[in-house]
């Protein structure tokens, strides 16, 4: 199968981020990216589906300044075929932008299956993958935690609040990707790092419309106020109840 | 008519879901801020009109009825088709979408067919000036940001528990809306929706959620944590991602970085030590209860209230006192 993954570099989500000095944005001062968790599990179900299958190629496709690149390379260290860095200055905010930038560049390429993560982990919004299905015509299942792909259609599971959805859908399809799904994606062996180093890796200024969504400030949140050891093993159980019902008032 | 805001009302089983009462609030604030009327969309099987007076309670001056067998349960492509046809022709300022598996489905397809953004998982939306400004927290909620919709139609996705539902009746005048594509049509086919134990509250949804992570050092002493759940009545239990990954339980309960995001009342964490990518999930938590044996453990330091012990002595003490507190 051809299949096509959009993935996302991102902080890592780790580390005690500051407001940046125009105050809308993230100081990038000590921050490490790499591939935001959601799309790292779509790459490495796309390659469990074309090794189950056998043959196949995937294309890593990623919107952002180079160093969006080294992204990439990573996915191709994994095991994916090619690369498309679509290279902006800074990621936009609205994901419609950067739906319309996507399409673009997948509208030709003939995959029968595009994968997105459910979410990138930094903007937290996943429309993106959506958008993209909707602006190619295709058929979409969001937050697949089980994927099955045979000839010119495919199966889906979905986590809805309480429940399970199952979909069925005709290829080609967008399928954004949940945890679940895969349980943990491969690290990049040394001979796949070597080997990613040939793979090719296009890349092309991404064109962006005109946004609609744009982040007028950021702050941290307030800290929580520091809370307190009520004491020791199940005799602190008094104490703890009296607490939650006199002080915090949920019980 | 410029100013009237559109509310996707989402429903299951013939009901509307609590995130729908909680948009439709967020809804009448917006309007009235705006200067404008709310009008409300369900979709549903035939009867589902049924739910109008519980939307015109919140606020719902019309309710858009919207009726066929095939769309009992959530049919993507009809049910975008709809809701992009009524906003065009009505003219709305905004339309707002429950943050739900469902409105995180739904608002994304209606940007791209109304080619605009969409501010997806807010905790707060208003009216600045012309604006519609949406507060969203990212990076795992360390940062919050504030964001301007500049476009009409604004979409905004609400993250369910951040709206308490307020009462403000409106007339709540029913009015049938054909579907605007055939909903047996779609290219995707829903083949079955299985519910887990019918009442059981939602993680986003349940005033308190108890959750255990590998200190419980078994599947089976879960049975702590759901006993502990069914003492409060009004509990949902969660799960941190060690647990889910190694299969105790199902990794829709997982809370976190990568999981569900929650911020109920009370917060019940049980041998959960407190890894960053844990709190990510639960640290807009009303009030948190941490149970551990090891004193230096993190989620002490997010936690309101610490029991530092072994939970295996704790918990069977805790649930008894929850119960005899319950029955006062």
């Amino acid at each position: 199968m051809k299949i096509a993954v959009c993935i996302k570099r991102v902080a890592d989500m780790g580390a005690r981020f500051q407001i940046g000095a125009d105050g809308a944005s993230v100081s990038e001062a000590g921050i490490k990216y790499d591939i935001s968790d959601f799309d790292e599990w779509a790459v490495e179900a796309a390659l469990q589906l074309n090794e189950k299958h056998g043959g196949g190629e995937v294309t890593v496709v990623s919107l952002g300044p180079d160093s969006a690149q080294e992204t990439i390379r990573k996915a191709l260290a994994m095991g994916a075929d090619k690369g498309i860095h679509l290279k902006v200055d800074t990621i936009p905010f609205d994901g419609f932008q950067i739906a319309e930038s996507l399409a673009a560049a997948l509208k030709d390429g003939g995959y029968d299956l595009i994968l997105f993560g459910r979410i990138a982990v930094d903007s937290a919004a996943g429309v993106t993958g959506v958008m993209v299905a909707e602006l190619l015509g295709l058929p979409c299942v969001t937050a697949v935690s089980k994927l099955e792909v045979s000839g010119t259609s495919g199966t889906a599971e979905r986590q809805v609040e309480g429940g399970v959805e199952t979909l069925a859908f005709p290829l080609p399809a967008v399928c954004t990707i949940d945890q679940g799904l895969v349980t943990q994606a491969r690290y990049p062996s040394l001979k796949g790092i070597m080997a990613a180093k040939k793979k090719p890796l296009e890349s092309k200024p991404a064109s962006l419309g005109a946004h609609s969504v744009s982040v007028r400030k950021m702050e941290l949140p307030p800290e929580r106020s520091a809370g307190r050891i009520v004491g020791e093993g199940a005799a602190a159980v008094p104490e703890l109840i009296r607490l939650l019902q006199n002080e915090a008032k949920v019980l | 008519m410029a100013n009237n805001i559109l509310v996707v009302a989402e429903t299951r089983g013939g009901d509307v879901r609590k995130v729908a009462l909680e948009v439709m609030t967020a809804a009448r604030a917006l309007a009235d801020g705006l200067g404008g009327e709310v009008h409300a969309i369900v979709f549903g099987a035939a009867g589902i009109g049924s739910v109008g007076a519980k939307l015109a309670a919140v606020g719902a001056d019309v309710v858009q009825v919207v009726e066929h067998a095939g769309l009992d349960t959530y049919n993507a492509e009809a049910v975008a088709a709809t809701v992009a046809a009524q906003i065009t022709s009505g003219g709305y300022r905004a339309a707002l979408f429950g943050a739900s598996a469902m409105g995180q489905d739904l608002a994304p397809r209606i940007g791209a067919k109304l080619r605009v953004g969409v501010a997806a998982d807010v905790v707060a939306v208003q009216a600045d000036g012309g604006d519609v400004v949406v507060r969203h927290p990212m990076n795992t909620n360390k940062i919050i940001a504030t964001m301007v919709l500049s476009a009409t139609p604004a979409l905004v996705s609400i993250r369910p528990g951040a709206v308490s539902v307020g009462a403000s009746a409106k007339a709540g005048t029913v009015v049938s809306v054909a579907p605007a594509m055939d909903p047996s049509a779609g290219r995707v086919k829903v083949t079955g929706l299985s519910l887990g134990g019918g009442a059981k509250l939602d993680l986003a949804e349940a005033p308190v959620v108890v959750s255990g992570g590998r200190g419980l050092k078994a599947a089976e002493n879960f049975s702590l944590v759901e006993d502990l759940a069914a003492a409060f009545g009004n509990a949902a239990v969660g799960a941190t991602r060690a647990v889910t990954d190694d299969g105790w339980r199902p990794h829709s309960d997982q809370i976190g970085q990568t999981g569900r995001q929650v911020s109920p009342d009370l917060y019940v964490a049980v041998g959960i030590s407190g890894a960053i990518q844990h709190i990510a999930g639960m640290r807009n938590s009303k009030t948190i209860v941490a149970i551990n044996k090891d004193k230096d453990a993190p989620i002490f330091k997010v936690a309101d209230y610490g029991i530092v012990g072994d939970v295996f002595e704790v918990m069977p003490a805790l649930t008894a006192a929850v119960k005899a507190a319950k029955a006062q």
